[in-house]
C-alpha cells in the first residue's frame, strides 16, 4: 500500500479529535492538559506531512517552534495546576466554577 | 450733559450697600444701617444735583451700553433720563430715604436688623432699575428683582407661618401678572423688532397701526404686569396679606414705590396702548378703586385698612392712565407716595407704642399720649381723603377732571368712572376717619393703650418731613413737570395763590363735588365713630357689612376655583408622571434591560468545559461558512 498525504492527515485528524474530546469530556485538569498536548501534536503531524509532500521546509521550522513553545507552556501550565491544587485541594473542573456569578 | 456718571452712581450705590452688608457687616448693626441709609440718602442728594445741573429734560435723553447681542436681538443696559424717571428718582430716594431712617428706630429691637437693611437696599436698587430702564428687557429684569426683594421683605419674619405664606402669595400672584407682561414684551419685540422705549415710540408715532391686529392684545398683556405689581382686580389679593411684613416695608414697598411701579410702567409705555386697551384699563382701575374702598370700610386691622386704601388709590391711578391722563396718574402717584408712606409710618409708630397690637378696637385715646404721631396722621388722613389744600386734593381732583373731560367725548366711559371716583373719594374719607377717630379719640379700649407713649425722634422726624410734603405736595409744581413731558408743553409757573385755586377754575364741578363728598364722609365717620366702643356699621348694613369684612370672599372664591382647579391639574399630572412616565416608559426600559440581563447570565455557567465546547462549536460554524461553501 502506498502511504500518501491523506493517511497522515487522517491520523492527524483522529489525534486532534481525540484531544478535543478529551478536553471537553474529561474532568481532571491534568488529563485535560494532556489532551491539549495531543491536539498540539496532531497539528504538528499535519504540518510535518504537508512540509514533506510539498518539498518545503517551512512547516518543519514551524514545528520546531511549536515544540519549543509547548515545552515552555507545559512548565508554566503544570506550575499553575500544582498551585491551584494546593489552594483548592482539588484538580477537578467541577470544583473550579468561581467565575460564575 | 453734565455729570453723566451720576445716574449710574445713584442706581448702583444701593446694590453696593446691599452687597457690603451681606458680605462684611452683618454683625455690626449700626454700620449696616448707616451703609444702607447712606446709599439712599446719597442717591437723593445726587439726584438733586443732577436735576439741578441738567433740568428736567436733559439734552441727552438716555445713556446706553450694549449688553447682549444675539442675532438680530440687541439688548442694551441703559438709563432713560426724562422728567418721568427723574421725578420717580426723587420719590424713590426721597420717600425711601425717610423710610430707611424711620426703620432705624422701628427695627431697633429686631435680631435681623442688618439683614433687614440689606434687603431694603436690594429693593431700592431694583426699584431704581425699573425707574431708569430704557428698554423692555431691562425693565422686566428689574421688575422681577423687585418681586424677589418684596418676597424677602414680606417674609422677613419668616418664623411666623403667616408671613411665609403671605410672601409666597405675593410672589406667585405677581408671577401670574408677569407672565402676561413677558408675553406682551415678546409680542412687541416679535412684531416691531425692537425693545427700546424711544425707538418703539418713534415707530408707533409714525404708524400707529404698526402692531396690527395684535395692538389691543399686546397692550393688555403688558397691562397684566401692572395688574400684578399694582395689585389691580383680579390680582389684588396679595397686597393686604403682604402687611405681614414689618411696617416700614409696607410703607416703602406697598405704598410708595413697588406698587406704584405698575402705574409708572403704564405711563412709560403709554404709546403701546390703543383706545380699546385703555378703556379696559380704565374700567379695571375704577372697579378696583371702588371694591377696595368698600372692603376698607369694614376692616379692623390698622395696617389692612391702609393697605386696602392703597389698593383703592392705585385703582384711581390706573383709571387715570386708562382715561389718557398720565399727568394726573403720575401726579397722584407722587402725592400718594408722600401721604401713604406717612400714614403707614404713623400707623407703625402706633403699633410700636402698643407693642405690636394692630386691632384698632384695642386702641383709642392716643391723641394726648402720642401728639406727633397724632398730628402727622391727621395730615396724612386729610391728604388721603382729598381735603383742600392738602396734596391729595390736587392730584385726586386732576383725575376727576380728566374723567369729566373724557366724558365729553365718550360719555359711557368718562361719566360712570367720574361717579365712581367721587363715590370712592367719599368712602376714602369715611374709612380713614373711622380709623382716625377709633385710634386717637374715644376711650382707651385696652390695658395696653393706656400705657402708650410717643416714639423716639428717629421715627418722628421722618414723619414730620413726610407730613410737610403731604401738605404742600399739591402746589410744588410736580404736575407741571409731568405735564411738560406728556403734553409736550411747559406750563408757565403760576404764582402760589393761582396754583392753590387752579382746580376750582379748571374744573369747578369736579372740585366742588370732590370736596362735598369729603365733607359727607367726614361727618358720617364723626357721627358714627367719634365715641364708639364697637363698630355700629354691621347693625346698620347687615349682610353687606359681613361681605365687606370678609373682603367680598375673593380669597375663598379663588380657593374654591383657581386653587381647586390647580390641585386637580396637579393630581392629574402626578398620576401621569407616576403611572405613564415612571410606570410605563421608564418601567418598560428598566424591566426589559433586567430581563435580557437575566437571560444572558444563564450562558455564564462558570464551567470551563462548557466554554471549551461552545468555543469549538463556534470554530466549527466559522469553518463551515469559510470552507463549506
Amino acid at each position: 500500500m502506498n502511504v500518501g498525504l491523506e493517511h497522515y492527515l487522517t491520523v492527524s485528524f483522529l489525534l486532534f479529535a481525540l484531544g478535543l474530546l478529551g478536553v471537553i469530556m474529561r474532568r481532571n485538569l491534568l488529563v485535560i492538559y494532556m489532551s491539549l498536548e495531543l491536539m498540539l501534536n496532531a497539528a504538528n503531524l499535519a504540518l510535518v506531512s504537508f512540509s514533506r509532500f510539498n518539498n518545503k521546509l517551512d512547516g518543519q521550522v514551524l514545528v520546531f517552534f511549536i515544540i519549543t513553545v509547548a515545552a515552555a507552556e507545559v512548565a508554566v501550565g503544570l506550575a499553575l495546576i500544582v498551585a491551584l491544587y494546593r489552594k483548592r485541594q482539588s484538580a477537578h473542573v467541577e470544583d473550579l466554577t468561581s467565575m460564575k456569578l | 450733559m453734565k455729570y453723566e456718571l451720576l445716574p449710574w452712581l445713584i442706581l448702583f450705590l444701593p446694590l453696593v450697600a446691599a452687597g457690603g452688608i451681606t458680605l462684611f457687616t452683618l454683625r455690626y448693626r449700626t454700620v449696616s444701617a448707616l451703609l444702607s441709609i447712606g446709599a439712599i440718602v446719597t442717591g437723593f442728594v445726587l439726584s438733586l444735583i443732577f436735576i439741578n445741573a441738567n433740568g428736567w429734560q436733559p439734552a441727552v435723553g438716555e445713556i446706553s451700553k450694549n449688553w447682549l447681542s444675539i442675532g438680530t436681538l440687541h439688548i442694551d443696559f441703559g438709563l432713560k433720563l426724562d422728567a418721568l424717571s427723574m421725578m420717580m428718582l426723587l420719590v424713590v430716594t426721597g420717600v425711601g430715604g425717610a423710610i430707611h431712617i424711620y426703620s432705624f428706630g422701628y427695627m431697633h429691637e429686631d435680631s435681623g436688623f442688618s439683614r433687614f437693611f440689606a434687603f431694603m437696599s436690594l429693593f431700592t436698587f431694583s426699584m431704581l432699575g425699573i425707574v431708569l430702564a430704557n428698554n423692555f428687557i431691562e425693565m422686566f429684569i428689574f421688575w422681577e428683582l423687585v418681586g424677589v426683594s418684596s418676597y424677602l421683605l414680606i417674609g422677613f419674619w419668616f418664623e411666623k407661618p403667616s408671613a411665609g405664606d403671605a410672601a409666597k402669595k405675593a410672589f406667585i400672584v405677581n408671577r401670574l401678572g408677569d407672565f402676561g407682561f413677558l408675553l406682551g414684551i415678546l409680542m412687541i419685540w416679535g412684531i416691531l423688532g425692537s425693545l427700546n422705549f424711544s425707538v418703539l415710540q418713534g415707530q408707533l408715532s409714525q404708524n400707529s397701526l404698526a402692531l396690527g391686529a395684535m395692538s389691543t392684545i399686546a397692550g393688555l398683556l403688558v397691562f397684566c404686569g401692572a395688574v400684578g405689581k399694582s395689585a389691580q382686580f383680579p390680582l389684588h389679593v396679595w397686597l393686604p396679606d403682604a402687611m405681614e411684613g414689618p411696617t416700614p416695608v409696607s410703607a416703602l414697598i406697598h405704598a410708595a414705590t413697588m406698587v406704584a411701579a405698575g402705574v409708572y410702567m403704564l405711563c412709560r409705555i403709554f404709546f403701546v396702548l390703543n383706545p380699546e386697551a385703555l378703556h379696559v384699563i380704565a374700567y379695571i382701575g375704577g372697579f378696583t378703586a371702588l371694591l377696595a374702598a368698600l372692603i376698607a370700610v369694614q376692616q379692623d386691622d390698622i395696617k389692612r385698612i391702609i393697605a386696602y386704601s392703597t389698593l383703592s388709590q392705585l385703582g384711581y391711578m390706573v383709571m387715570a392712565v386708562g382715561l389718557s391722563g398720565q399727568t394726573a396718574a403720575m401726579f397722584h402717584l407722587t402725592t400718594h407716595a408722600f401721604f401713604k408712606a406717612l400714614l403707614f409710618l404713623s400707623a407703625g409708630s402706633v403699633i410700636i407704642a402698643l407693642h405690636h397690637e394692630q386691632n384698632i378696637w384695642k386702641m383709642g385715646s392716643l391723641k394726648q399720649k402720642m401728639p406727633v404721631t397724632f398730628w402727622t396722621f391727621l395730615v396724612g388722613a386729610l391728604a388721603l381723603s382729598g381735603m383742600w389744600p392738602f396734596s391729595g386734593f390736587f392730584s385726586k381732583d386732576s383725575i376727576l377732571a380728566q374723567a369729566l373731560e373724557q366724558g365729553h367725548q365718550l360719555p359711557w366711559l368718562g361719566y360712570p368712572l367720574f361717579i365712581t371716583g367721587v363715590l370712592v373719594a367719599g368712602l376714602t374719607t369715611f374709612y380713614i376717619f373711622r380709623l382716625f377717630f377709633v385710634v386717637f379719640f374715644g376711650k382707651e379700649k385696652s390695658e395696653i393703650a393706656s400705657h402708650a407713649h410717643e416714639s423716639p425722634a428717629v421715627m418722628t422726624l421722618p414723619l414730620v418731613v413726610l407730613a410737610i410734603f403731604s401738605f404742600i405736595g399739591g402746589y410744588l409744581g410736580i404736575a407741571g413737570v409731568y405735564h411738560g413731558l406728556f403734553a409736550g408743553e411747559t406750563e408757565k409757573s403760576a404764582g402760589l395763590a393761582a396754583a392753590l385755586f387752579e382746580p376750582f377754575i379748571n374744573s369747578p364741578l369736579a372740585a366742588a363735588l370732590g370736596l362735598c363728598v369729603v365733607a359727607i364722609g367726614f361727618f358720617a365717620a364723626f357721627s358714627l365713630y367719634a365715641k364708639a366702643d364697637k363698630d355700629p356699621l354691621p347693625v346698620i348694613l347687615g349682610p353687606l357689612a359681613t361681605a365687606m369684612k370678609n373682603k367680598f370672599y375673593f380669597d375663598e372664591l379663588y380657593e374654591a376655583t383657581v386653587i381647586r382647579l390647580h390641585d386637580f391639574i396637579a393630581a392629574v399630572m402626578d398620576w401621569i408622571d407616576r403611572w405613564l412616565v415612571e410606570g410605563l416608559c421608564i418601567g418598560l426600559v428598566r424591566g426589559g434591560t433586567d430581563l435580557t440581563g437575566r437571560a444572558l447570565r444563564l450562558v455564564q455557567t462558570g464551567n470551563l468545559q462548557t466554554y471549551a465546547f461552545l468555543f469549538v462549536l463556534g470554530v466549527a460554524v466559522v469553518m463551515y461558512f469559510v470552507l463549506g461553501k
